[in-house]
């Protein structure tokens, strides 16, 4: 089985990362990302040479609740909002000693979203970080070739952003059924 | 294509018919023969989008040999071909090229549209670059349902573009009348392509139940 | 639609005559039947000087799809990413939701999977050699005998699953329905009697003098470049990598089966045509040993139809016939996943291809592209 990398020697060497448990994921600031990922690469005890999936996440603004003990020891349920950002997740595996993953994550806003490109570091994100930049608007410092790659070039907007809505064509139906029932309800539909 | 469907609509009796046949001379329609000539070798484009093309390229093949039924050879080049078969999904960024590519094959021509994707948008209906239906910028003679629709059934479809070529009158048809049908060519805007439909070709589905909405602006 | 840097069409003068560039545009549509895919070909007389693809003629975003549809629900859409091989598509899904709820596969169905899977590879791997083949020149006739032996391939899955090419299969945790009797020994035959086919392709083709003289030497991409670039599967193999998932991974029982992996040297077109010729072979003596060991027993394990897993992230990979195929999934406790993406081996492989093919001439161009295996189904998604 392919070995799980070890993150802790990242996190005593770079004092700017943090790991973030529930996705198992480190997390790494813009600034750094490039000598981070080149040292990741280029050292000995990690050599991870190949960048397997780049791809971008998109989370609204958001309440989240939780069940927590108070000090009375009761269960209480606390809203917090967990702010709007924008994630750009690497894969990494090393294909020399077959380990892997480790999950490499990129934070940012959603105003003005902004990275730094790994494209010279692992080639294999120049057209995935074109598709994020198409798809989500992430705009990558350093890519040497940034535009747009699976809708046409005088397309405006980012369609896999959460906020996104569609083009009016949708056609009027004669039996629809869950969204298109939404759709037809709305008169978001051709008749 | 028999002597009989040959002589189809002649007051000849038969003994005159005879007579004519020994001495080698057949009395027909010039509809017939020019139906049963453009019915018997259709040669289609190869024009596969998708996963619908693969089917196509099967019906092709040695087991299910669609050559049997006139189609020999598939044309790479529009101007030389008569079926534009579109197999696959259409999206909007490949919907102004399906448009060049029918204005430019000459007539007769006759589209067949294969699969869900090709008919109405298929599986992938609610999608930002989809066309839902090729029929909303060309005109398209036999719709072919299935997710893929297996090689018979492509020999079907070609079988019921056969019939329908085999009834055409040759006074009404558009290759004699109009000259070549060309449609405009749809744009690229920020949003959607420009005109989204047609009208002349396609007009949405009326609704016989409710008057028509606006768009409600979000 | 433009390309985004264009280069100097001025006149060049050249022994006495002015010559300039010329620029083609390969596709979208083109007899070579790899589906709409664009490139851009810059030319100077005959020799490639820039070439820029242009994708997304087939972008059906079936990922945003997916963000509103359960699980389950989009186990059918993984069967036209790479519309070839829709049985190892629905595994790399299946084997990615597996890791987020706890279900265990039971052992007969875990053999079928990899019966299922390596067959897929041959569909695969066959058709790639006809497609290929009718590149280079041979127009028609080995695609004819590649696609009779997929025919026979496709009636074993016909009788399986229900359909010959969008087969949706694979549920999570095990398979949807048991294979019919008598199938494990009709599959056995068409086995044992695949070995003959691929004799008399290698007699015809491995040494046919056209063949070597405008695959070899043609295409070459060195080791580095192709690790940089993430390339994976028979591309990676074929310059020089011992990299396969079946043997690194071992996702489902693949550690129990005897097989090898052949890769090559030099990395042009004709060690990649030879490694997927020789990677038929072992898949068929995995198919033997895995269909003699089918154990009986039920297909499916325990899991919910509609289930909200807790939050968690995942990311399962499968070794595909074209390259890695990767699934990523976010939960959110919800029964629809928050973010589903596909990492698509073809786009990927075609990162180099711009590098490959510069300084080569328009003819090579074609074969290039016809020997990194690409579907536009997965690339454009």
């Amino acid at each position: 089985m392919s070995h799980i990398v070890s993150h802790e020697p990242i996190l005593m060497k770079f004092p700017g990362t943090n790991w973030d448990e529930e996705a198992g994921a480190l997390v790494v600031p813009t600034a750094q990302a490039v000598a981070i990922a080149t040292w990741l690469r280029d050292n000995d005890a990690f050599s991870l040479d190949y960048c397997s999936n780049v791809t971008g996440v998109d989370y609204l603004e958001r309440e989240i609740k939780e069940k927590i003990t108070n000090k009375e020891g009761k269960m209480e349920t606390v809203a917090r909002t967990e702010p709007s950002r924008m994630d750009v997740v690497y894969h990494l595996y090393s294909m020399q000693k077959q380990t892997g993953p480790l999950v490499f994550k990129q934070r940012t806003n959603r105003e003005q979203p902004e990275v730094e490109s790994l494209t010279p570091v692992w080639r294999s994100c120049e057209l995935q970080e074109r598709e994020v930049f198409d798809l989500f608007g992430v705009n990558f410092k350093g890519h040497p070739d940034q535009r747009r790659i699976l809708m046409w070039d005088e397309f405006e907007g980012h369609p896999m952003r959460k906020d996104y809505t569609e083009p009016f064509d949708y056609e009027w139906e004669p039996t629809p059924h869950d969204e298109i029932l939404e759709k037809h309800q709305r008169g978001k539909v051709i008749v | 294509m028999t002597t009989e469907k040959l002589r189809a609509g002649m007051n000849l009796d038969d003994t005159t018919r005879s007579e004519l046949e020994r001495a080698g001379v057949i009395v027909s329609q010039v509809d017939s023969l020019y139906n049963w000539a453009r019915g018997g070798s259709v040669w289609p484009l190869t024009f596969g989008l998708a996963c619908c093309a693969i089917e196509m390229i099967a019906s092709a093949t040695s087991r299910f040999d669609i050559s049997r039924f006139g189609s020999e050879v598939f044309r790479p080049s529009p101007r030389q071909a008569d079926l534009m078969i579109v197999s696959g999904t259409v999206t909007k960024k490949m919907a102004p090229q399906v448009v060049r590519i029918y204005n430019q094959m000459p007539e007769p021509k006759w589209v067949i549209a294969m699969g869900a994707c090709a008919i109405s948008g298929g599986p992938f209906k609610q999608g930002y670059n989809v066309l839902k239906g090729i029929d909303r910028y060309i005109p398209v003679d036999v719709y072919l349902p299935g997710c893929p629709p297996r090689p018979e059934a492509v020999l079907q479809s070609l079988n019921y573009l056969q019939e329908k070529i085999r009834t055409q009158d040759i006074k009404s048809d558009p290759a004699f009348t109009k000259g070549r049908r060309q449609y405009p060519v749809p744009e690229f805007t920020g949003k959607d392509l420009e005109p989204p439909y047609n009208p002349e070709v396609w007009q949405p589905p009326a609704n016989p139940n409710i008057k028509p909405l606006e768009e409600v602006t979000t | 639609m433009n390309t985004a840097t264009a280069p100097n069409y001025e006149l060049i003068q050249q022994d006495g005559l002015e010559t300039s560039l010329l620029e083609i545009s390969m596709g979208p549509h083109h007899p070579s039947t790899h589906g709409v895919f664009r490139m851009d070909v810059i030319l100077d007389g005959e020799t490639v000087v820039d070439l820029k693809p242009v994708f997304g003629y087939l972008h059906r975003n079936h990922e945003k799809l997916a963000e509103n549809m359960s699980y389950l629900s989009s186990m059918p859409f993984t069967d036209r990413l790479d519309y070839f091989n829709s049985m190892a598509n629905n595994w790399a899904y299946a084997l990615a939701a597996e890791k987020l709820i706890e279900v265990e596969v039971p052992e007969r169905a875990e053999y079928l999977r990899v019966v299922m899977a390596e067959l897929t590879r041959l569909v695969n791997h066959v058709s790639l050699v006809g497609f290929f083949l009718n590149d280079l020149g041979a127009l028609g006739t080995p695609l004819l005998y590649a696609f009779r032996e997929r025919e026979k391939i496709l009636d074993l899955f016909e009788q399986a699953s229900g359909a010959r090419m969008m087969c949706n299969y694979f549920r999570f945790g095990g398979l949807r329905n048991d294979v019919p009797v008598g199938w494990i020994g009709r599959a056995r035959e068409v086995v044992d009697r695949f070995p003959v086919f691929l004799d008399e392709y290698e007699q015809l083709l491995c040494e046919n003098e056209i063949i070597l003289s405008r695959t070899q030497g043609v295409g070459n991409l060195s080791r580095e470049l192709a690790i940089n670039a993430g390339i994976t599967g028979p591309m990676l193999r074929a310059s020089g990598v011992n990299y396969d998932l079946r043997k690194v991974d071992q996702y489902g029982i693949y550690d129990r089966f005897k097989f090898r992996v052949p890769y090559g040297e030099a990395g042009d077109c004709y060690d990649r045509f030879m490694v997927r010729m020789l990677e038929m072979r072992e898949s068929v003596e995995i198919l033997k040993q895995a269909l003699e060991g089918i154990p009986e027993g039920p297909v499916m394990g325990n899991a919910p139809r509609v289930f909200k897993p807790n939050p968690a992230e995942v990311y399962g990979r499968i070794e595909g016939p074209k390259g890695e195929l990767g699934f990523y999934l976010i939960a959110d406790g919800t029964p629809k996943p928050y973010r589903y993406r596909v990492r698509p081996p073809s786009l990927i492989n075609l990162t180099v291809l711009r590098d490959m093919c510069l300084g080569g001439k328009i003819a090579d161009t074609v074969i290039i592209l016809g020997s990194i295996d690409i579907v536009l189904g997965e690339v454009d998604r």
